[in-house]
């Protein structure tokens, strides 16, 4: 069996699961943010379900439109408050202490190797980076998770991707997602499995593990997973409060493809509009001048993803041109940042630093673009509208790449500026 | 079938491929859930007039990859709060599939419907088969497991799941 079947058939207390079979499965934790929770609550209360399954495995962050935007956003915060209140729900996460959900969880050790978690949030699948299987739902599914501490799964085929060679410099996890999905589409993997494995994988830290399970969804995965190892033991360790397991695929596990690159040569990846599949090598990218930069989000808004933005901006000034918008993913990562000076630098070269919100990634708030503007994000969507009008553009890209694009006010790598 | 209609006919509003869920129900009208709000939003960003021209009954037919992107439940329920009586697209993408027959929005995956605004559609949710009745093709859509048809003949998820708990099964 694969990783991903063993996780589903221990959890369907099964000793063996085959893909295409419906398994009802144990659910280690339950995930809904200020947009998803407030459908769940109330399919919650319409199922006649009184309490929740357990009060420590049922999560709430308000993170999309947090610090609330406006009224309606704010009553939305209020319903999952009260929700949580009433459930005595030991991690909800109000503003100053909450992150971006997919940052904050695996930081503070609420998902672990060998876990089953269920998000009503397509990025749920970040997870997987720590080996363990996790997907997104509707809100639907995650009421009836919250109730029964269970979900319904199609065991999924899994899809392995071995990355052979040496990545050169300012070439990311985020560059290897990219060029994933620019090779298979964004249905490549729909239904499925990705198991991402080979040299580079092994080499890679987990701050770029995350990035690549993170996107997963956007080649229509169900789940994207890493077999754990020393670099997840050491993420690990002193954030588990409880145990956990480490599985890995079988020798003779069965795949319903394989993909094996050599990588050496690949370039930072840019996502031209509308689909993150239109990847292409920064030099082939021509000259694109951009209005605003996004550093942030559950895809690179970790302390890795600051540290390669600042080693760009270091000494420099945003482009007169366009607006930079740095966003650390939870107060801690904002902490680290500060303590290693980042934030310094960022605000020397005249980005502007947020607190931890998903905001403009999704068009919420926080850096909205207008009609006929451009962008350059460290995100993970740039279908029509994504983050504002419906004739704006963006553009996908790692944090080295964005930061550089902010500096010439167009789009550029590192490299364009000697680095 | 008490959740859904077995035979569905209506005018089709044809879309293409990879439909995303920001193109469904755009994320700046998620500051509410309320189904009739979200409607009036409907593929506003892949048709701006699609809110105004849908008539209740009508069925929307889209190319591969329908619903990628976020796990957002408003996007099937803005479709569903339109008056779209079933969607038939090649492939969907697997949480808006999920979701669809969790919120009991009629769905069917058809890798070659053929279909353009206008037609005349007429589907049957139990055999799967479908007649474009302006161009006189039938096609054949893929069967539900049967779980998933159990779901759906209770109208969705949350149904099915309140007969578990009152059944104290949990």
């Amino acid at each position: 069996m694969t990783i991903t079947e063993k996780i589903l058939a221990k959890k369907a207390g099964k000793a063996k699961v085959t893909p295409g079979e419906l398994i009802f499965a144990k659910i280690d934790l339950a995930l809904a943010n200020d947009i998803t929770a407030p459908v769940a609550i109330k399919e919650f209360a319409k199922m006649g379900a009184a309490k929740v399954f357990d009060r420590q495995r049922v999560v709430l962050v308000p993170d999309h439109f947090t610090p609330n935007k406006d009224i309606a956003s704010a009553e939305q915060v209020k319903m999952i408050r009260e929700f949580a209140r009433e459930q005595e729900l030991v991690n909800f996460f109000e503003v100053g202490r909450m992150g971006i959900e997919h940052c904050l969880l695996p930081e503070l050790g609420l998902v672990l190797p060998g876990d089953l978690v269920i998000g009503a949030d397509s990025h749920t699948c970040t997870y997987g980076a720590l080996g363990a299987f996790a997907t997104g739902v509707g809100s639907t599914d995650l009421a009836a998770g919250m109730a029964l501490g269970e979900a319904w799964f199609r065991v999924p085929e899994s899809i392995k991707f071995v990355f052979h060679g040496q990545l050169q410099p300012w070439v990311t996890g985020k560059d290897l997602i990219l060029y994933t999905i620019g090779q298979i589409g964004v249905d490549g993997a729909r239904y499925c499995a990705m198991e991402f494995t080979g040299e580079v994988i092994r080499d890679l830290s987990m701050d770029g593990r995350f990035t690549m399970a993170n996107m997963a969804i956007e080649a229509g995965g169900k789940n994207g997973i890493f077999a754990p190892d020393e670099k997840t033991e050491s993420y690990v360790k002193e954030r588990a409060q409880r145990d956990y397991e480490f599985v890995e695929s079988d020798p003779t596990a069965s795949y319903a493809q394989v993909y094996e690159w050599d990588v050496s040569t690949l370039e930072p990846q840019v996502a031209f509009p509308h689909l993150p599949e239109n990847a292409r090598p920064i030099s082939e990218v021509g000259d694109i001048p951009i209005d605003q930069v996004v550093i942030g989000s559950c895809t690179n808004g970790r302390i890795e993803d600051l540290r390669l933005a600042a080693s760009v901006l270091e000494g420099r000034k945003v482009h007169p041109h366009v607006r930079t918008i740095v966003i650390p993913g939870t107060q801690a990562i904002y902490r680290q940042a500060m303590a290693e000076g980042l934030i310094e630098t960022f605000i020397a070269a005249e980005a502007a630093v947020s607190t931890p919100t998903c905001g403009p990634c999704l068009g919420g708030h926080m850096g909205i673009l207008a009609s006929g503007e451009r962008a350059v994000s460290t995100t993970n969507r740039n279908f029509v509208g994504r983050m504002g009008h419906p004739k704006s553009e963006v553009y996908l890209a790692n944090p080295a790449v964005a930061a550089a694009s902010a500096v010439l006010g167009r789009i550029a790598g590192p490299q364009d500026l000697d680095l | 079938m008490r959740g859904v209609t077995m035979n569905i006919e209506g005018k089709v509003w044809a879309f293409g491929q990879d439909i995303d869920t920001d193109a469904i129900i755009p994320a700046r009208y998620l500051s509410t859930s309320d189904p009739e709000e979200l409607a009036k939003h409907c593929m506003e960003d892949a048709d701006p007039d699609f809110p105004r021209k849908v008539q209740r009954g009508d069925i929307v037919v889209a190319g591969k990859n329908f619903g990628c992107g976020s796990s957002r439940e408003h996007a099937p329920i803005a479709i569903k709060a339109a008056g779209i009586g079933c969607v038939v697209a090649r492939s969907f993408a697997r949480i808006f599939y999920r979701n669809a027959i969790n919120i009991g929005l009629p769905i069917l995956e058809c890798p070659d419907i053929m279909a353009q605004d206008g037609d005349v559609l007429s589907v049957d949710l139990g055999t799967g088969v479908i007649v474009n009745k302006t161009t006189n093709k039938e096609y054949q859509a893929a069967a539900f497991p049967g779980f998933m048809q159990e779901i759906m003949e209770l109208g969705g998820l949350t149904s099915f799941i309140k007969q578990r708990i009152e059944q104290g099964s949990k």
